[in-house]
C-alpha cells in the first residue's frame, strides 16, 4: 500500500440555515479556495476530484452536478462522486491513489438539510415496500435504538445526558460548531422528552455545512505539509437493512471496518454519532479505553451537516495529528439508519 | 506497490422492458447478480465487496435504495460503495470497482448498476424545478437535438446517417434475448417513415425507457487465473466537465476528448480504429454513434458520419459498434453504462453469442452523462495488459 495522508481540510461555520442554493457551490467554493491556499497549490495540482452528497436531501435530481461547477473544472477533471457521506468518497479517493494512478486528491461533502424536513426524508432511506410506507423517521427510528439499550441496562438516560454534556462543552472550543456549552445532566433530564427516551440534548442539531478535505501520497504529502497525517487503515462495511433482524444496540459494521483498519493504540476518537447513546454503543463496541479521547470536536451533536459530517470527523482527527496534539487517531463516520453503515479511518503523525 | 492486475470475472443482465412488475427493486437486483456470479463461477463467500450505481434516486422514489438492498445484493457485514455519476454511472461504477482490485484492496468485487423507472416517474424526478436555472422543459431529447443539428451543419453528414444508426442497433438488439426492443426487420427507411419528435431525431432514433440491471464480478490476477477467458482491464478513465461554460463546445466536449486520449494512453493503442475489435458506445439518440466516433478519436473531426455510412460500424465492419442493440434497444438509466462495459467485455471474453464478433481481442466501453459532460470508460482485452 501506498502511504497516503490528510495534508489540508477546511470546513464551514456550522448553522441551522444558510441561504445559498441546495447545490452546495456557495458553501464550496470558499472552502475550495482556503485549502488550496493554506497549501500553496492550485486545482491543476488535483490529480483526482470526489464528493459525497444527497439528491434527497436537496429535493433535486442531479444536485452534484451544479456542485462540481465549485471545482472550476476547465480544462475537465478526473472526477467521482458518491450518494453517501463524504467519509466515502475519501475512501474512493484513497482508493484511486492506491492504483498509482494519481497522487493527490481533493474530497467535498455538502449539505443543506435546512431545505426539508430532515427527519421525513430520512425515513425514505427504510424499505420502500414494508417500511417507509409507515413513515418512522430519524429520530423514532433512533429513539427505538435507545430504548431497546435502556431496556437492556447497557446504558441509561443519565448516560446518554453526559454524553450530551461533554460533547456540547467540548464544542466551546470549536469555532465552527452549532450548539456550544450544556447545562450538566441533571438539568438536561428534567427537560420534557422529544421522542421518547430521546430528549433534544440527545439529538443532533440540523445544520447546513459543507467540508473539504485534501490527500496526498508519498513525498507529494511531506512536501506540502511538516505533518501529515498518515493513513495507516480505513475500511467500512454495512449491517442487515431489517431493524428487526439485527441488534441495534451494537454496531458489527463499526467492529468489523476497525478490525480491518487496525485500531490499536489510537489516543483520539472522532465519532459520528449523531445520537448520544450511539456513542455509547461504539465506545462500548471498540473498547474504547478511559484514555481515548473521544470526540473532542464535540461531534455530530454540536454540529450535524448531512453528507459532510464524516468528512469533518476524518478532518478534525486528522488536525489531532497536524498540530502535535496527537500521534495515532481514529475517525468514524456513518450513514443509514440507526448506525447502519460504518467506515473508521486511522491517522497517525511519523517524526 | 505498483498496480495490480484486474479482469472481469464474469457478466449477468436482466431482461429489459418498460416496466419489470414481475420482480421487486431487490429481484431485479439479484437476477443480474446471480447471472454474474454464476458466470464467474463465484459464490458469495468469494465476494469481498459490493460497489452499486445507479442515477437519480428520485427514479425510483428511494433515498439511497442500496441501504434498504444491502441484505438483497449479499452486501451484509462488507463494504458497500454507492455510486453516482448521472448517466456515466454504470460505467464509473465498474471503474471504482477495478480501482478496489487494482489498488490491492480487494481479491473479488461485486459491482451492480440499475434503474427501474417504473417504480417512480423519472419525467416528475428530471421536472423539479431549480432555484435560478432555467428549465429546459424538453426532455433529454430536445436538450440534445440542438447538437445533433449542429454537427450535422458542421460535418456536412447526410440526413439519413441517423436511421442508419438506429436500424442498425435496433437489427443488433434482435440478436440480443435481454434486448428491450426486438426488431429484426428494422430498416433505414423504416425509421425514417417514424414520427420527428426533436428535428433531426425520430421516433426510432430515440432510446427507449427501461427497467434492468447489469453486473460484473472483477477480481485480481489469481482469481482470475480460475476462469476461462476473462476480460482483462487494459486502461480505465473518467473525465467530468462543466454542464455550461464559455467557449464549451457541446458537440465535441473536451472531457469526452481527454478521457479518450488518457484511456488509449494507459491501454498503450495509438491507433483506435485499427485495434480496436468491437465497441459498446453509449448512443441514445441515432446521431451520438458519429459524433462519439470522433469525439473518441476513432475518426477525424467531422468524418465520423463516413464510417457510419460505409456501413463498417456494422457486425463484420472494420468497427462494429454497439452489436448489443446498446442504448436504442434498451436504456435502463443507471445501468445502461455499465451494460456497455459489460457488452465489451462479453465479446472478448467470446461469450456474445449471436451478436458475437469474430476473433474480438480488444474492446472499449464508453458511458456519458449529465449534458455531455461526464465520461467513464474502459479497455478490456483476451490479453493480459
Amino acid at each position: 500500500m501506498r502511504d497516503v495522508a490528510v495534508v489540508g481540510f477546511t470546513q464551514s461555520q456550522q448553522q441551522r440555515r444558510t441561504t445559498g442554493t441546495t447545490n452546495g457551490v456557495e458553501m464550496l467554493v470558499p472552502l475550495i479556495t482556503d485549502a488550496f491556499a493554506g497549501l500553496g497549490i492550485t486545482k491543476h495540482d488535483i490529480g483526482f476530484w470526489c464528493s459525497g452528497s444527497s439528491d434527497y436531501l436537496a429535493g433535486r435530481a442531479f444536485s452534484f452536478v451544479s456542485a462540481v461547477d465549485a471545482t472550476g473544472p476547465v480544462p475537465p477533471i478526473n472526477e467521482s462522486h458518491v450518494e453517501v457521506d463524504a467519509a466515502w468518497a475519501l475512501y474512493e479517493a484513497w482508493v484511486k491513489i492506491q492504483t498509482g494512478e494519481v497522487d493527490t486528491a481533493l474530497v467535498y461533502g455538502f449539505g443543506k438539510s435546512s431545505a426539508g424536513d430532515l427527519r421525513r426524508t430520512l425515513a425514505l432511506q427504510l424499505d420502500p415496500y414494508t417500511l417507509a410506507p409507515l413513515w418512522p423517521d430519524s429520530v423514532g427510528v433512533a429513539g427505538l435504538q435507545a430504548q431497546l439499550g435502556i431496556d437492556q441496562g447497557k446504558w441509561s438516560e443519565q448516560d446518554m445526558a453526559e454524553v450530551a454534556v461533554r460533547c456540547r462543552r467540548a464544542a466551546e472550543t470549536n469555532p465552527y460548531a452549532q450548539v456550544t456549552g450544556s447545562k450538566d445532566a441533571d438539568a438536561l433530564l428534567a427537560e420534557p422528552y422529544f421522542a421518547q427516551p430521546l430528549r433534544r440534548h440527545d439529538c443532533a442539531p440540523i445544520t447546513d455545512g459543507a467540508a473539504v478535505i485534501v490527500l496526498a501520497a508519498d513525498d507529494r504529502a511531506r512536501e506540502l505539509v511538516e505533518r501529515p497525517a498518515w493513513i495507516t487503515g480505513i475500511a467500512h462495511a454495512i449491517d442487515s437493512a431489517h431493524l428487526g433482524a439485527r441488534d441495534l444496540t451494537t454496531s458489527p459494521s463499526t467492529v468489523a471496518a476497525a478490525q480491518r483498519a487496525g485500531i490499536d493504540g489510537v489516543e483520539v476518537a472522532e465519532l459520528y454519532t449523531p445520537f448520544t447513546h450511539q456513542e455509547l454503543i461504539l465506545r462500548r463496541d471498540l473498547v474504547l479505553g478511559d484514555g481515548v479521547r473521544v470526540t473532542p470536536s464535540g461531534g455530530a451533536l454540536a454540529g450535524n451537516p448531512m453528507f459532510a459530517g464524516g468528512l469533518v470527523r476524518i478532518g478534525e482527527a486528522a488536525r489531532q495529528i497536524s498540530d502535535g496534539t496527537a500521534g495515532r487517531v481514529l475517525a468514524h463516520a456513518t450513514g443509514g439508519p440507526a448506525l447502519q453503515q460504518n467506515l473508521v479511518c486511522v491517522m497517525e503523525g511519523r517524526d | 506497490m505498483s498496480k495490480q492486475r484486474a479482469a472481469v470475472l464474469g457478466t449477468g443482465q436482466t431482461h429489459y422492458r418498460a416496466k419489470r412488475q414481475d420482480v421487486s427493486m431487490a429481484g431485479l437486483l439479484r437476477e443480474a447478480i446471480d447471472r454474474a456470479m454464476a458466470d464467474a463461477q463465484v459464490g458469495w463467500s468469494d465476494i469481498d465487496a459490493v460497489v452499486v450505481g445507479k442515477a437519480p434516486d428520485f427514479f425510483e422514489g428511494v433515498m439511497m435504495p442500496e441501504l434498504s438492498l444491502a441484505d438483497a445484493i449479499g452486501a451484509v457485514g462488507k463494504p458497500l460503495l454507492r455510486v453516482h455519476t448521472a448517466g456515466s454511472v454504470g460505467g464509473s461504477t465498474g471503474v471504482v470497482a477495478s480501482s478496489l482490485v487494482q489498488a490491492g484492496v480487494h481479491e473479488r468485487v461485486l459491482a451492480v448498476a440499475w434503474e427501474k423507472q417504473s417504480e417512480s416517474n423519472a419525467m416528475w424526478a428530471l421536472s423539479i424545478p431549480i432555484p435560478f436555472n432555467m428549465p429546459v422543459n424538453a426532455g433529454a431529447g430536445g436538450y440534445f437535438a440542438p447538437h445533433v443539428r449542429s454537427y450535422i451543419r458542421r460535418s456536412g453528414a447526410p440526413n439519413h446517417v441517423g436511421a442508419i444508426v438506429a436500424a442498425k442497433d435496433r437489427r443488433n438488439g434482435a440478436k440480443n434475448p435481454y434486448a428491450h426492443l426486438q426488431q429484426p426487420d428494422m430498416t433505414m427507411e423504416k425509421v425514417q417513415e417514424s414520427q420527428m419528435l426533436w428535428d433531426p431525431i425520430r421516433y426510432d432514433e430515440t432510446c427507449p425507457s427501461s427497467d434492468g440491471a447489469c453486473a460484473v464480478v472483477i477480481g485480481n490476477e489469481a482469481a482470475a487465473a480460475a476462469v476461462d477467458r476473462p476480460a482483462w482491464i487494459h486502461a480505465t478513465a473518467m473525465r467530468t466537465e462543466p454542464t455550461t461554460y464559455a467557449g464549451r463546445d457541446q458537440v465535441n466536449p473536451k472531457a469526452g476528448q481527454q478521457c479518450a486520449a488518457a484511456l488509449w494512453k494507459m491501454a498503450g493503442i495509438t491507433n483506435p480504429l485499427e485495434e480496436i475489435d468491437a465497441a459498446e458506445i453509449y448512443v441514445p439518440f441515432s446521431w451520438f454513434e458519429p459524433m462519439w466516433l470522433e469525439n473518441l478519436g476513432f475518426m477525424p473531426e467531422g468524418e465520423g458520419w463516413q464510417l457510419t455510412e460505409a456501413g463498417e460500424t456494422e457486425i463484420g465492419g472494420k468497427l462494429p459498434i454497439n452489436c448489443s442493440g446498446g442504448v436504442l434497444s434498451s436504456n435502463p438509466i443507471g445501468a445502461s453504462g455499465m451494460i456497455r462495459f459489460a457488452e465489451a467485455a462479453m465479446q472478448v471474453m467470446g461469450r456474445a453469442g449471436d451478436h458475437q464478433v469474430d476473433g474480438a481481442r480488444k474492446a472499449v466501453g464508453h458511458a456519458y452523462g449529465g449534458g455531455s459532460q461526464f465520461f467513464s470508460m474502459w479497455v478490456v482485452g483476451a490479453e493480459k495488459p
